[in-house]
This record gives C-alpha cells, sequence and structure tokens, in this order.
C-alpha cells in the first residue's frame, strides 16, 4: 500500500524524501480529514444535545411560567356581624362553626357592590354568574382571613380573592371566547365582564406566592394548588436521606475499601452493590412497601417511609462513588501515614478521607439529587395521596401524610382540567431549580475541599 | 565530602539492633525472601544492594511490618528489635512503627502544609504538650532534615510545593521527628539528582550518631559512600553481609563479586 512496503518503489522514493514541509502528503491529508470528520461528528452530538436540552426547557419554561403568577380580583367585602356572628359574642369557637357556605354570598354581595361602585354593569348576567369569576377557594380565603383576627367582623376590608380557574386562563391565553362557548364552566359574557373587571383595575394578575407555599387543591380549584405540602414532604425526604444515607454509604465505603479483608464474601457484596444501583426504581417501591409498612407498621404517604425508600436507592450511588474517590487517592499517601506511625483508621481519617472528600460529596450529591426527582417507587408507598394538611414541624412531621414533588407533578399531570398542565410544568420548574441549586452546591463545596495542593 | 569511604571505616562491632533469622516471605506462591539471617548494627548504617526485584524492599519493609498492610503477603521466621520479636501477636505494629521509621522510594509528603508534614508524627504520639514544644520538635527535626533553612520562612507552604529533593528531606525530616530508633530508606535517592543525593547523603552520615540506618540503594558507588555494613541480596537470598569495605574490595561470594563489578544486575 505504502511505499514502504513495496520494495520495486524504493529507488524511486529515494528522491522524494526530501519533501516539503509545505507540502501535505498523502498520508497527512487523509489523517486530516479523519480528524475533521471526527471533530464534525462531536460537535453535532453536542449540537443535537444542547438542541435537545433548549428545547425541553424552553417547552417547560412555555408552559408553566405563568403558573408563577395568577389572577385576583379586588373587592370591597363586608364582613356582615349578622351572617358570621349571629350572637354578637366575637367568640372565635362560636364563628368557627361558620363554614365557607357561609362566607360564599358575602363574596358575591361585595363583588356586586364593587362592581356597581365603579359602574360596571352586570350586562344581563346573573349575581350568581358573576360570582362565579371569583374562585371556589375564595371563601375559604376570606374564611382563614376572618378567622386569623374575628374583630375585623363588622368591617368592610378590601380583600384580594382569587380568580377562577377558565378566567386565569383567558388571561393567560389558554380561554378564548370560542371555547368559552363550548364550556359548561364559562361562558363569554362572563369573560366580557372578565375584560370589563380588567379595564376598571378590579382584576390584576400579580406574582403567585400561594403557588410556593399553598397545598393542593381539588380537581375544580387549580387557581389553588399550590406546592406547599409537596415541597415541604421532598425536604423530610432529603433529610432522611442524606441524615441516613451519608453515614451509612460513607461507613460502609470505608469499611469496604480500606479495613474488609479481600475474599469472597466482600467480593459478593461488592457485586451485590454494584448490582443495586441498577435494580429498577420500583422495586424499591414494593420493598418500602413490604417492609416499612406493611411489615415495620410504618404511616403510609410519610416521608419517613419515603426517605427510607430513597435511602436505600441511594445509599449504591454513594457507596460506588465513595469508594471510587477513595481509591483514587494514591497509597503513597497511606504508606507516608502508616510510617510515622500512625493507625490503619488514623491515616484513612486524618489522611485519605480528606482527600476523598470532593468526590464523595459530589456523589452524595449527585445520589440526592436522583432520589430528589424519584417518582415511582414512592407512587406505591401511597404518597401519591391527596394531601391538603401540611405535615407538622419534624420529628412528627416524618410520620405524617405529605406529598412530594415529583409525585405533584404526575399527579396533576393525570387531572382533566387544562390548567393543571401549567401547575405541572410550573412544579417542573420549581423541581429543576432545586435540582441545579443542589448541582451549585456540590460545585461550591468541591471547590472548598479541593485544597489537594 | 567523601574523600576515602573505604579506609576510614572503623570496625568496631556495635550492639545489635535487629536480628533476623530464618527469614521467609511469600507474596502468595512466590517465595520472595529465602532463609535470610542478618543482624542490623546499632548507630551504623546498612547497606542492601542487589539487583532489581531480588527483595531489597520486601525484607527492608519486614523490619518494620510495613508488609502487613499487603493482603498476599507472608513472613515467617524471626525478627527481633532490641531481643523483642516484632512478629509476637502481642505487638501493635503501630507501636513498632513509631520505633522503626520508614522513608519511601518516591518522596510522598501528605498533601499539607511543610509545619503540619513533620508535626503530624509527633502529634499523634503525643508528644508535645503544648504549641511551643511542637514547634521546637519541628525545628529540631527539620533541621535535622537539613532542610531547615530552605523552608523556615515558609512553613506554611504546601509540601507537596517543594523540589523533589526538598521533598525527600522533608519526608526524612518527618521520619525523624518522631524519635524512631530505627530508619529505614527505601532507594531514598533515586529520584533525586546529584546534588540532592549529596545533600541526603551526607544527612544519612549524620543520622548514624543516634539511628540505626537501613538504606536499600541501587547505586554501589552511594553504599560504599554512605554504609558500614553491607548486605548484598540476590534472588531472595542473602548472599553476602559484612563491612562494606570487605565487600567492595574483597567479596568472598563469586556472585558479589559479579554484581559488584558490574557482570549481573
Ligand atoms: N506487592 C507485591 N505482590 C506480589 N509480589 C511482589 C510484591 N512486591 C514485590 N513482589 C515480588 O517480590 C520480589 C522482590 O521484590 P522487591 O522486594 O520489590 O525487590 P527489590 O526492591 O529488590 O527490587 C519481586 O519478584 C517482586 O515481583
Ligand atoms: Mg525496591
Amino acid at each position: 500500500m505504502t511505499d514502504a512496503t513495496d520494495p520495486s518503489a524504493q529507488p524511486a522514493a529515494a528522491p522524494q524524501r526530501r519533501s516539503s514541509l509545505l507540502q501535505l502528503d498523502e498520508r497527512t491529508r487523509r489523517r486530516n480529514a479523519a480528524e475533521a470528520r471526527f471533530r464534525l461528528m462531536g460537535l453535532i452530538a453536542v449540537t443535537i444535545g444542547i438542541l435537545a436540552v433548549i428545547g425541553l426547557i424552553s417547552s417547560i419554561l412555555f408552559n408553566g411560567a405563568s403558573s408563577f403568577r395568577q389572577t385576583f380580583i379586588t373587592l370591597d367585602v363586608y364582613l356582615d356581624p349578622a351572617k358570621l356572628d349571629k350572637a354578637g359574642t366575637r367568640d372565635p369557637e362560636a364563628i368557627s362553626k361558620v363554614t365557607t357556605f357561609g362566607y360564599a354570598p358575602l363574596l358575591q354581595k361585595g363583588l356586586v357592590d364593587t362592581m356597581a361602585a365603579q359602574g360596571i354593569a352586570l350586562d344581563g348576567l346573573t349575581a350568581k354568574q358573576a360570582a362565579e369569576l371569583i374562585s371556589k377557594e375564595a371563601p375559604a380565603q376570606l374564611r382563614r382571613y376572618v378567622m386569623a383576627d374575628v374583630s375585623r367582623i363588622g368591617q368592610t376590608v378590601t380583600f384580594d380573592v382569587l380568580a377562577a380557574g377558565r378566567i386565569d386562563g383567558y388571561f393567560k391565553g389558554r380561554v378564548t371566547m370560542e371555547s368559552a362557548a363550548l364550556d359548561r364552566n364559562v361562558s363569554p359574557e362572563q369573560l366580557m365582564l372578565a375584560d370589563r373587571l380588567k379595564e376598571a383595575g378590579m382584576l390584576r394578575t400579580k406574582f403567585n406566592l400561594d403557588f410556593f407555599t399553598a397545598p393542593d387543591a381539588s380537581d375544580t380549584r387549580p387557581e389553588a394548588a399550590g406546592l406547599g405540602v409537596a415541597i415541604l414532604g421532598s425536604a423530610y425526604m432529603m433529610l432522611v436521606v442524606l441524615v441516613l444515607a451519608l453515614p451509612l454509604g460513607v461507613a460502609a465505603s470505608i469499611y469496604l475499601e480500606e479495613f474488609a479483608p479481600k475474599n469472597r464474601f466482600t467480593d459478593l457484596i461488592e457485586v451485590n452493590i454494584s448490582n443495586l444501583a441498577a435494580v429498577p426504581s420500583i422495586v424499591f417501591g414494593i420493598l418500602g412497601l413490604a417492609v416499612f409498612i406493611n411489615f415495620a407498621g410504618l404511616p403510609q404517604s410519610a416521608p419517613i417511609v419515603g426517605g427510607l425508600v430513597l435511602t436505600l436507592m441511594t445509599l449504591p450511588t454513594i457507596i460506588i462513588a465513595t469508594r471510587a474517590s477513595l481509591k483514587a487517592v494514591p497509597p503513597s499517601i497511606r504508606d507516608a501515614a502508616l510510617g510515622v506511625g500512625a493507625s490503619k483508621m488514623q491515616s484513612v481519617f486524618h489522611h485519605v478521607l480528606p482527600l476523598a472528600m470532593p468526590g464523595i460529596l459530589t456523589g452524595t450529591i449527585i445520589g440526592l439529587a436522583q432520589a430528589l426527582g424519584e417518582t415511582a417507587p414512592l407512587l406505591l408507598i401511597g404518597m401519591v395521596a391527596f394531601v391538603r394538611e401540611y405535615p407538622s414541624g419534624p420529628p412528627d412531621g416524618f410520620f405524617e401524610p405529605a406529598a412530594a414533588l415529583p409525585v405533584q407533578v404526575y399527579n396533576w399531570t393525570q387531572r382533566g382540567d387544562p390548567a393543571f398542565v401549567e401547575r405541572a410544568s410550573g412544579a417542573i420548574i420549581v423541581l429543576l431549580v432545586f435540582l441545579v441549586i443542589m448541582n451549585a452546591i456540590a460545585i461550591i463545596l468541591r471547590r472548598r475541599f479541593e485544597r489537594r495542593w | 565530602m567523601y574523600d576515602n569511604p573505604l579506609t576510614k571505616r572503623d570496625a568496631v562491632t556495635k550492639e545489635v539492633k535487629i536480628s533476623a533469622r530464618g527469614c521467609q516471605v511469600y507474596y502468595g506462591d512466590t517465595h520472595a525472601i529465602k532463609d535470610v539471617d542478618v543482624d542490623i548494627e546499632d548507630k551504623t548504617v546498612t547497606a542492601f544492594i542487589g539487583p532489581s526485584g531480588c527483595g531489597k524492599s520486601t525484607f527492608l519493609r519486614c523490619l518494620n511490618r510495613m508488609n502487613d498492610t499487603i493482603d498476599v503477603c507472608r513472613v515467617e521466621g524471626d525478627i527481633r528489635l532490641d531481643g523483642e520479636d516484632i512478629y509476637d501477636p502481642k505487638v501493635d505494629p503501630v507501636q513498632l512503627r513509631a520505633k522503626v521509621g520508614m522513608v519511601f522510594q518516591k518522596p510522598n509528603p501528605f498533601p499539607k502544609s511543610i509545619y503540619d508534614n513533620v508535626a503530624y508524627g509527633p502529634k499523634i504520639h503525643g508528644m508535645s504538650r503544648n504549641k511551643a514544644e511542637l514547634d521546637e520538635i519541628v525545628e529540631r527535626a527539620l533541621r535535622r532534615g537539613a532542610i531547615w533553612d530552605e523552608v523556615k520562612d515558609r512553613l506554611d507552604a504546601p509540601g507537596t510545593g517543594l523540589s523533589g529533593g526538598q521533598q525527600q528531606r522533608l519526608c526524612i525530616a518527618r521520619a525523624v521527628a518522631t524519635e524512631p530508633e530505627v530508619l529505614l530508606m527505601d532507594e531514598p535517592c533515586s529520584a533525586l539528582d546529584p546534588i540532592a543525593t549529596a545533600q541526603v547523603e551526607e544527612l544519612i552520615d549524620e543520622l548514624r550518631e543516634q539511628y540505626s540506618v537501613v538504606i536499600v540503594t541501587h547505586s554501589m558507588q552511594q553504599a560504599a559512600r554512605v554504609s558500614q555494613k553491607t548486605a548484598f541480596f540476590h534472588l531472595g537470598n542473602l548472599v553476602e553481609y559484612g563491612e562494606t569495605g570487605q565487600i567492595f574490595t574483597n567479596p568472598q561470594d563469586p556472585r558479589t563479586e559479579s554484581y559488584i563489578t558490574g557482570r549481573i544486575g
């Protein structure tokens, strides 16, 4: 193929040996072409990857960003003592007996009165139809407001109430006049009324803090659904995972890597740990259901059970990462420590572990991030339940029902009202932000520990 | 520095510090050290020479039980330090290693400051009661490691940032900081340039005043320069052991002669 292997070409090749550096020979040209092809392929791969990420993120942002804003209607509500406190004692006990049904008429009256004061006509709508612009959650909002301070009864207060989901959707472009004509829940006339309210400044779209703090809401009131319980539940679970998986994982890795004898038994353990990392997560859910709930009798939907299941899932990740970073510490450091008379344990804790720390932290945070986004096992242990009550503070809260972020996303995507698609995308954004924060923490911690001179 | 190393030796026999009898070492099925008997004297530099892979390092590591850290390694026979069996089940190898320090072939300072490198041993052995005492120990060790003048202004600088020769002297300082009785050195100069080598050799000669030093070396000139006793290993056997002058001028065994004249190795 080449001149060198062909003896007959030898004499002819001899003068060619003094080739010019400015002229590329055939071999170099081919090598350069191969290199260019490879670089191009790499570039294409990277571009596809980046485009996929951009597409994904922009679609989520496009769908979900609007969940951070919410439409409110501002009303002057007269907190009628005749309705709320018939006895006139201002006794919170007695007032708490008035259910949200007692508050709904106050809101309806407030809306009609405020509209009249602003000179906005009902235009053929009944007062009841106009009141449908207000969320079904609003009476509960108002009731909480009154219960917080019963002396407000008898006053006329200016109150921001949630607009109904369809009205909110109208201002976010989800609901149109055409779709409203076909919709049992909203009519074009109601939308036109909403337009007039907006013109008069009674209706505004503003930042929606409740999305982060409020609990989930039922199918009929997507406008009130929030992530409060899910964020709290996820935080509790991460706490359980961190507190259990980090020490267990690091201790197990140190033992296996530094102290355990190398024999069949430890080989078996090693293989098992590697395999455990590859077990589908739903299997851990079944295990959790069988062991923690059915056998140990822990409550369903509780963060402690979710945390335990996720700990089992995270342990192999942490162990594998920790062992890899322990292995990466040069043996000469161990020799040096032993050589000056340090014990095995001193050499590990004083010298090996600090050097392995960046790797351990990265592994742990990657494990935690995986656990944070894990859905399947949580479905099996009942975390998919509809939970409106906040779990209490630790430690009791660990045993009370809670939701979890990824499960909340799943949950919302299963609901009929299209407003929940927006909520689910919003929840995904929140989840992603948490993941980004965790990764940032991993990087910062690594930088801080990585003073390995 | 060492004008006529072979003549200035005192031939007085000193106290025996370490004695090995019938020492065998196996790595799994490999028989790396075969029936070695040797008496290492106090306040003497003993050199181990021999071709690569003949078991010099292996035998050296037996003397402070560093071989314990190798799973497949098995040591048999009797090795005594001051008459006490160091492989007795009652002996804690950590205590032994505090008495028998070691310097490795490749300089291996801890990735910590120069000060912490030297202070680590004294700290874990509780050799100082306060910071001032520790400072003193560190300074003395660095002086004895002949590196004090070079690093006294930057004790907080990382030990790994020094040059190879400085790192090795730092490692020697670290080893002497714990006041060992025996210092084992496994080819301490193999990674060093001639100037750093000369400094380390000078240092070894000074250390002899207080310690029993055992040095493994590939360089016969080095063995001749620094040691009083020389042991020649070949294929796991201790072929010849005696006064350095005698080994180099009048070897008894033909294998020794071939090695020092450059015919094997
Ligand atoms: N950790 C080990 N595992 C198995 N065999 C080893 C190990 N270390 C050394 N050996 C073997 O023991 C013999 C002696 O090695 P060594 O003591 O390092 O020789 P030297 O230091 O004289 O060059 C060699 O044959 C080597 O292959
Ligand atoms: Mg060696």
